[in-house]
């Protein structure tokens, strides 16, 4: 397993050479789309010339492929910007590079972050890195499979309802999904705006914790950024911990649960206390999100109208037919089913029966969520029901896709901040917990998580 | 055509004075810039990009409450208003329809017989203006150089009743407006856009009737010869016993009609909702007061001051047609009222074109005459120095741009004769002429006006330069003696 310690202090060369040839050997996994080999040579040698210095200097990272980006294209995953090339990158990226990291590629995804389990990818699913014949998850399936291959030591993934959390939980690695407005959404390819965050997967818990002070910060580019408030946090006390119960029923498969309740029993054996606490909002948060994000998804994928940037259908004979064969043509079934479940719940005569409604139920969702953090420090739960699942397993059945984030899009209806932890396996597949904390807890979550890794 | 009543509500879309657009850093002055050049990643709608709300925008908007005696919202928010158009970057246009930033108001508009017309507001929201196309045969392009750019809408009751009542509401509503700050009102770059829509019903029937709507008129004058010929449309349809539709229609300039653009049949479901990157705008009392302290006299405060002059309403019009015009009046009214109505009428005389929309002039755009200026001139007509002709093409002089009336009137040779010893000679010579006897007669038998002809014939021998009332006073004094 490598971890940042193994790249610090090696020529940025050498290690983006490494990352890159491991790159190439992983090929048959389709973790990433395009590697960015010419700018991570360029950026090494300013790196190994003295002239970019920091806490990751030559320590090469992989960005999902709906982070703007130099060098090749920033796809989604989607054909209509199969060809789009950012003029611009992403403030995380400039925040990770400033501190002398190198991104040496861009990571496969469901396209435009619509899905479980990158098998909507418009270019191909990725592979389980544990077991290939299983899905990645999704939708940061290609970073979280690139981490746990060890082809890099840490990588970036976006999360609207899980889609960090998830694909870590499946292949064995840590996710962290901050609290909403902690990190800058500025040149992400955004899909949800009020739930979408930036986060990282790594392979330690110091890792995910380095990465994310330095991606953590208000951005005058990203108004909807909070002000500074990721401090690390050294020592940790005992903790009031709450298991959600309503995550550990029959529903979640018993092997989930077996290792949850494993991770339980050493958070009391390293001196937390731990009581059962009930989520009654819990069974109601999937129809919350899949009213809400779809409505935001079609309002931010407005744009892509083949007009201006993007592909464009040539076979137009009208403006009509422009937008709508662009639109066929590049946008992916899931996402087109998601734009109009969107336009459905926003229409005239729907809006406040659906997205007003869920909008309400949302904010009763927070106080709920409030409410137990007023007596809980942090809040346990699985991560998914299942381990990785097959290909094509879940693919006739949006329902049942969605199912796979029952646990995680509550977590960002609130905004709160959630870690999924690696805790074993089950019938080997990996497992993963869910941390999850009080807004602008991420540094308390990430060093219970760390301080659990000592002793497991 | 007496039975029936029109009803006209307008909503106003006016372009504020902002240096860069509503959401981003872009310059907000797009007029005479090559095609696609002032355009940022926000307004061009890249990926990844997030609005950046311009405060300055916010803050016309509280100004422009304060002109519209509006509530300012404590919180106000914006949404996003859905459709597709190639000019429309994002496919949504960012506006606020559920929490706007000004709330009900009030404009109470001169008519010109004197009256007014008092004309609720419904509210008024902030959002972004789209780009422009531009189509060819065979096919069209986009210019996204207003993209972005910050608007107000103002949305009225419908409480007007007669096109010239939506005239003049749509004038004060501009003189508001740019008295305010709130906008250039540069109307031929579109910076007042007002959307009318008009109905009949018969007199005394409480319902209104099916509205058309005549869209995006940028002068005065359009809006009101549009709900002149939408009145007459309307009710000869009615009286034919067909419907009015319920549409939008455009204004044909050139012909003077309106014509259908599109029925309600096609309208779009905007699919509003709130936009999630964009913070909520909180405004403290103490914010509000402080950005509403800039706001400088409205035109009902020049109105109120100017009211107790003995001025015509015609004259007061076309004073605040201008603001810099009104504020030079106002400047002498503080120093000196007893020369404020003289200045006035000098600026109603000589732009007195307010009932035309050319009428709105920028005088600030050369320095013009100062409150000084317009003192000592007015001093110098008073202790006539200057006689009224003459004061008037020294005012002139003064518009155009020459300073210091004095050196004007001396340069020009117009300085008065005041001198009696002076002027009684110049009279002594008129009487011994021959020429008029004829005029001393008809005095003498009792016919005032031909003194006229004497006083005349006086001022041509002194080349104009003598005060005439001084003339004709010794005119009469010496022919008692004859």
């Amino acid at each position: 397993m490598k971890t940042i310690a193994t790249y610090l202090g090696r020529t940025a060369r050498k290690n983006v050479e490494q990352a890159i040839e491991a790159a190439r050997a992983n090929e048959s996994y389709h973790a990433l789309l395009h590697l960015t080999a010419e700018r991570a040579y360029e950026r090494a040698e300013l790196v190994d010339n003295g002239k970019v210095t920091g806490r990751l200097a030559g320590v090469p990272f992989i960005v999902k492929d709906n982070y703007l980006a130099f060098d090749g294209p920033t796809t989604a995953a989607s054909h209509i910007l199969e060809n789009f090339v950012a003029p611009l990158q992403a403030t995380v990226v400039e925040r990770l590079e400033a501190e002398g990291a190198i991104c040496i590629g861009k990571a496969n995804l469901d396209s435009f972050a619509h899905g479980s389990s990158t098998e909507n990818s418009a270019f191909g699913p990725t592979k389980n890195a544990v077991d290939p014949t299983k899905v990645a998850g999704g939708s940061s399936g290609g970073s979280a499979v690139a981490v746990a291959l060890d082809i890099v030591p840490f990588a970036l993934g976006s999360d609207t309802g899980g889609s960090i959390r998830q694909p870590a939980s499946f292949n064995g690695v840590y996710g962290v999904k901050p609290t909403y407005g902690m990190t800058s959404r500025y040149g992400v390819v955004a899909m949800a705006s009020s739930t979408d965050v930036m986060g990282c997967f790594a392979n330690t818990a110091e890792d995910a914790a380095l990465v994310t002070e330095i991606m953590a910060g208000q951005d005058t580019k990203d108004p909807t950024t909070l002000p500074d408030f990721f401090e690390p946090v050294t020592s940790l006390s005992s903790l009031k911990i709450g298991v959600i119960t309503d995550f550990m029923t029959e529903d979640t498969d018993a092997g989930v649960r077996s290792r949850v309740n494993e991770y339980i029993e050493r958070l009391k054996a390293n001196g937390h206390t731990v009581e059962n606490v009930e989520l009654p909002l819990a069974k109601y948060t999937l129809a919350m999100y899949y009213i809400i994000v779809p409505a935001e998804v079609a309002s931010n994928l407005a744009r892509y109208d083949g007009v201006r940037y993007g592909s464009r259908s040539k076979d137009a004979a009208s403006i009509e037919e422009l937008y709508g064969l662009s639109r066929d043509k590049g946008f992916v079934a899931e996402t087109k089913r998601r734009i109009m479940i969107g336009n459905y719940v926003l229409s005239s005569g729907y809006f406040d029966a659906y997205y007003l409604k869920a909008q309400q139920a949302r904010q009763k969702l927070i106080e709920q969520f409030d409410d137990l953090f007023s007596r809980f420090d942090v809040l346990i739960s699985p991560v998914t029901p299942t381990t990785a699942f097959g290909f094509g397993e879940n693919t006739d059945d949006p329902m049942k896709m969605y199912l796979s984030d029952a646990m995680t899009v509550g977590v960002s209806l609130a905004g709160i901040p959630a870690l999924s932890v690696p805790a074993g396996m089950s019938d080997g597949l990996p497992v993963g917990v869910q941390l999850i904390g009080q807004r602008r807890s991420d540094a308390t979550l990430l060093a219970l998580a760390r301080s659990m890794e000592a002793v497991s | 055509m007496n039975d029936w009543v029109m009803t006209i509500g307008i909503e106003c879309h006016v372009q504020l004075a902002t240096k860069s657009k509503l959401f981003s850093p872009a310059d907000n002055d797009a007029r005479d810039k090559e095609p696609n050049s002032v355009v940022h990643p926000i307004d061009y709608g890249l990926p990844g990009m997030l609005p950046l709300l311009n405060r300055e925008a916010v803050n016309l908007a509280v100004k422009a409450a304060k002109a519209l005696q509006a509530e300012v919202a404590k919180v106000s928010r914006f949404d996003r208003k859905h459709y597709f158009y190639p000019d429309l970057p994002m496919g949504y246009q960012i506006t606020q329809m559920y929490h706007p930033t000004i709330g009900a108001g009030l404009v109470d508009a001169p008519m010109p017989d004197g009256s007014s017309v008092k004309v609720r507001i419904h509210h008024a929201h902030i959002e972004s203006d789209a780009g422009k196309q531009t189509h060819y045969a065979d096919h069209t392009l986009v210019d996204l150089n207003r993209a972005g750019t910050p608007l107000i809408e103002i949305v009225s009751e419908p409480d007007m009743h007669s096109p010239v009542e939506a005239r003049a509401y749509c004038t004060e509503l501009y003189r508001l407006m740019t008295y305010a700050g709130v906008t250039h009102g540069d109307l031929y770059h579109g910076n007042m856009r007002f959307d009318v829509n008009i109905s009949v019903a018969k007199a005394g029937n409480d319902t209104l009737g099916k509205r058309a709507e005549v869209k995006n008129l940028n002068s005065f004058r359009s809006v009101e010869k549009a709900a002149e010929y939408e009145f007459r449309r309307q009710v000869e349809l009615l009286e034919r016993g067909e419907a009015v539709v319920q549409e939008t229609r455009g204004w044909d300039d050139a012909k003077q009609k309106t014509t259908s653009q599109r029925s309600k049949e096609d309208a779009q479901d905007y699919r509003y909702m709130p936009d999630a990157d964009i913070p909520p705008v909180i405004l403290s009392d103490e914010e509000i007061e402080s950005i509403q302290a800039d706001v400088g006299m409205l035109p009902g405060d020049f109105r109120a001051a100017f009211s107790g002059l003995s001025l015509d309403s015609s004259v007061i019009t076309t004073l605040l047609a201008d603001k810099h015009h009104a504020e030079l009046v106002y400047g002498v009214l503080q120093k000196a009222p007893e020369h404020a109505e003289r200045v006035a009428h000098w600026f109603a005389s000589v732009f007195k074109v307010a009932d035309s929309d050319e009428g709105m002039v920028d005088l600030e755009a050369n320095d013009g005459p100062t409150v000084d200026d317009l003192l000592t001139l007015a001093r110098m007509t008073a202790d006539a120095k200057l006689s009224s002709t003459s004061a008037k093409e020294v005012f002139l002089a003064l518009v155009a741009g020459e300073t210091d009336p004095e050196t004007i009137a001396a340069e020009r040779n117009l300085l008065q004769e005041s001198d009696e010893g002076a002027i009684a000679a110049v009279v002594e010579e008129i009487l011994a002429d021959d020429a008029s006897k004829k005029s001393i007669a008809d005095i003498k038998a009792g016919n005032e006006k031909a003194i006229g002809y004497l006083v005349g014939q006086v001022m041509k021998r002194s080349s104009g330069k003598a005060n005439p009332s001084l003339a004709q006073k010794l005119i009469r004094e010496k022919l008692k003696t004859l």
